[in-house]
């Protein structure tokens, strides 16, 4: 999904090539009024992104919530919860938050090797069935997750697999492959074949041409799709629901534990996935920044 | 764009291709696995949604048949659910379009001048993204419950009967997959806005088209092909997706949608045929619907 994939570029600001030089000529001082539109569209954006961020503020607002059983009344402040985040049902919560970064982690590790090496093939190299190849890695993207789950349920079903982490690990991976390989792609293909080819003339050998000079050049692509696999895999839910048995999950934990009310300390967890991943995007886009304002200075 | 990624590779000058071993060593993985857990688990659903219940088996115990009955039981049972999944999944992602081009136009074409702002007001449109899905939705929940200060208020005001709920409705459930998808929307659009060249717009008021006519007949055609991703991006989960449709969640026992009754029938009732058959459905009618569409915007390279 092509967001998916845009998110993976802001979040590294990794992904391929650098921000589209300006070749618009100097902007013309125009002698008009000031229009409506002049501050309509960022009167509107201000008021689109409060309400991108609500949902997002309430459940980090009520991570301090002083709540008995269900985190719905405000009760006062409490710095309890994030002090003491495993300490509610028998740490509950954190056996579900360690389930998912375990299966996030295995399965982006599986998914971005398995991807990448599709990427390079795609791009490099000639083969029959390219086609039907590019078809194979479109659909699961085009697939409903309601669908991906309940034929990858029918089918340990039918094989008889019992469902525990191992099913689940096998689901998330599959889902991330596709997304891996678009995002690794674009990264391939904007590097520049005579770099591999000077290794190549200096008698590099094709193992060391490839980790010395292609994967050093990869890397911001692979890391992008690595980031993007664990983020789309510790999120999931649906998938997950259908093929984890009686596995618990962060997603599915807050799923199960919605009738009876969440704790608050399952908002303080997500508060600080959230956290750490905005630090995370706001410095590589920060230091992207710098980077490309030192190569401009660099002429 | 995703849809455009596996087409534009090919136009970009690359080094001469060439045939060799190493390109099925470096697919042959990567495609078994996909074959393995993606496109043989969609001919087990297939084959699961034509199963007949065993004779002298339990429930939840099924042989393999040719029962297309199943899938004329399921449109019988669910029709309401089925309309309801297309139905809601559009008005949403037509929300999500009039709620996200403003917003990508400004970040995408006004903001231009400002890159690191441009970029912060992309990370502020991926937020969402951190926070776990569920939690957000039922955020919304808390948020707009009858208790809450809004639909206090909008009460006090009359705007609202006294005894209305907003949440367990339709329009919570509308309002949910809308929120949610809100991301998947604004994004693709933003990457064409993005690289809108305004020469062209310039052009068109230098013949005397108003700020109306600019928009409608140069900026919509120049980023059809954001729409239509962004359209795609947000219609395909929307109808799957039956979470905020969840009675836990944004929805109420007239609300469900066709996730609903796959994951109900699948996973409490064990009537897995009926399941596998409506999956089948829901997975027929959007490829139908990606084709079409996408033949129709004139867009066919986007696949």
């Amino acid at each position: 999904m092509s967001g998916e994939v845009q998110a993976a570029a802001v979040l590294g600001g990794l992904a391929e090539g650098e921000q589209l030089e300006d070749r618009r000529p100097p902007r013309r001082p125009r002698d008009r009024r000031i229009g409506l539109g002049d501050w309509l569209l960022p009167a509107y954006a201000v008021i689109a992104f409060v309400f991108l961020l609500i949902p997002i503020a309430y459940t980090f607002v009520f991570s301090f919530n002083d709540s008995i059983k269900s985190n719905i009344a405000w009760r006062g402040f409490t710095l309890d919860k994030w002090l003491n985040v495993c300490n509610v049902e028998g740490g509950a919560v954190c056996e579900a938050f360690g389930n998912s970064i375990v299966i996030g982690l295995v399965a982006t590790v599986v998914a971005t090797a398995l991807g990448t090496m599709i990427a390079i093939a795609l791009v490099r190299y000639r083969f029959r069935a390219r086609s039907s190849i590019s078809l194979l890695l479109f659909l699961p993207m085009a697939t409903p997750e309601v669908v991906l789950g309940a034929g990858l349920a029918a089918q340990f079903l039918a094989v008889g697999v019992p469902k525990d982490m191992t099913t689940i690990i096998l689901a998330h991976t599959m889902f991330c492959i596709s997304f891996v390989v678009v995002t690794v792609k674009a990264r391939v293909a904007s590097l520049d074949p005579a770099l591999e080819e000077a290794g190549r003339d200096l008698y590099g050998s094709p193992a060391q041409v490839f980790w010395r000079i292609t994967f050093p050049l990869l890397t911001p692509g692979i890391l992008a799709a690595a980031l993007l696999s664990f983020a789309l895999s510790f999120d999931d839910f649906i998938i997950t629901n259908f093929n984890s048995g009686s596995v618990s999950t962060f997603p599915k934990y807050i799923y199960i534990s919605a009738s009876r009310g969440i704790p608050a300390e399952a908002n303080v967890i997500a508060s600080a996935v959230f956290l750490f991943a905005l630090i995370l995007v706001i410095v590589a886009q920060v230091s992207r920044a710098a980077r490309a304002k030192r190569l401009a200075k660099l002429g | 764009m995703a849809f455009a990624a596996f087409a534009t590779a090919e136009a970009l000058p690359q080094a001469p291709k060439r045939r060799s071993r190493i390109a099925l060593f470096l697919l042959l993985p990567g495609i078994l696995y996909l074959v393995l857990f993606f496109l043989t688990p969609l001919v087990s659903l297939v084959l699961t949604s034509l199963q007949a219940p065993s004779e002298f088996g339990d429930i939840g115990q099924y042989d393999y048949a040719f029962n297309w009955q199943n899938y004329v039981a399921v449109v019988e049972a669910y029709l309401p659910h089925i309309l309801r999944s297309f139905g809601y999944a559009l008005v949403a992602t037509v929300l999500a379009l009039l709620f996200s081009y403003p917003l990508a136009y400004f970040i995408g074409v006004k903001a231009r001048r400002w890159p690191l702002l441009q970029s912060l007001m992309l990370v502020l449109v991926i937020a969402p993204f951190f926070i776990s899905f569920l939690l957000r939705t039922l955020a919304w929940k808390q948020i707009l419950s009858d208790e809450s200060f809004i639909i206090t208020s909008l009460k006090a005001l009359s705007l609202m009967a006294p005894d209305g709920h907003f949440t367990g409705t339709p329009f919570a459930v509308i309002f949910g997959l809308t929120y949610n998808f809100i991301p998947f929307m604004t994004l693709p659009l933003y990457s064409t806005l993005e690289r809108l060249d305004t020469r062209y717009l310039e052009a068109g008021s230098d013949l005397y088209a108003n700020a109306f006519t600019v928009f409608r007949k140069i900026t919509i055609p120049l980023s059809m092909p954001g729409i239509v991703a962004g359209t795609l991006l947000t219609f395909i989960p929307a109808a799957g997706d039956y979470i905020n449709a969840s009675r836990d969640f944004l929805g109420g026992p007239d609300t469900q949608m066709m996730g609903n009754v796959i994951e109900a029938n699948f996973l409490v009732l064990q009537n897995y045929p009926a399941a596998a058959a409506l999956s089948i459905i829901l997975m027929a009618v959007i490829l139908v619907f990606v084709g079409v569409y996408v033949k129709r915007s004139g867009t066919e390279d986007l696949l």
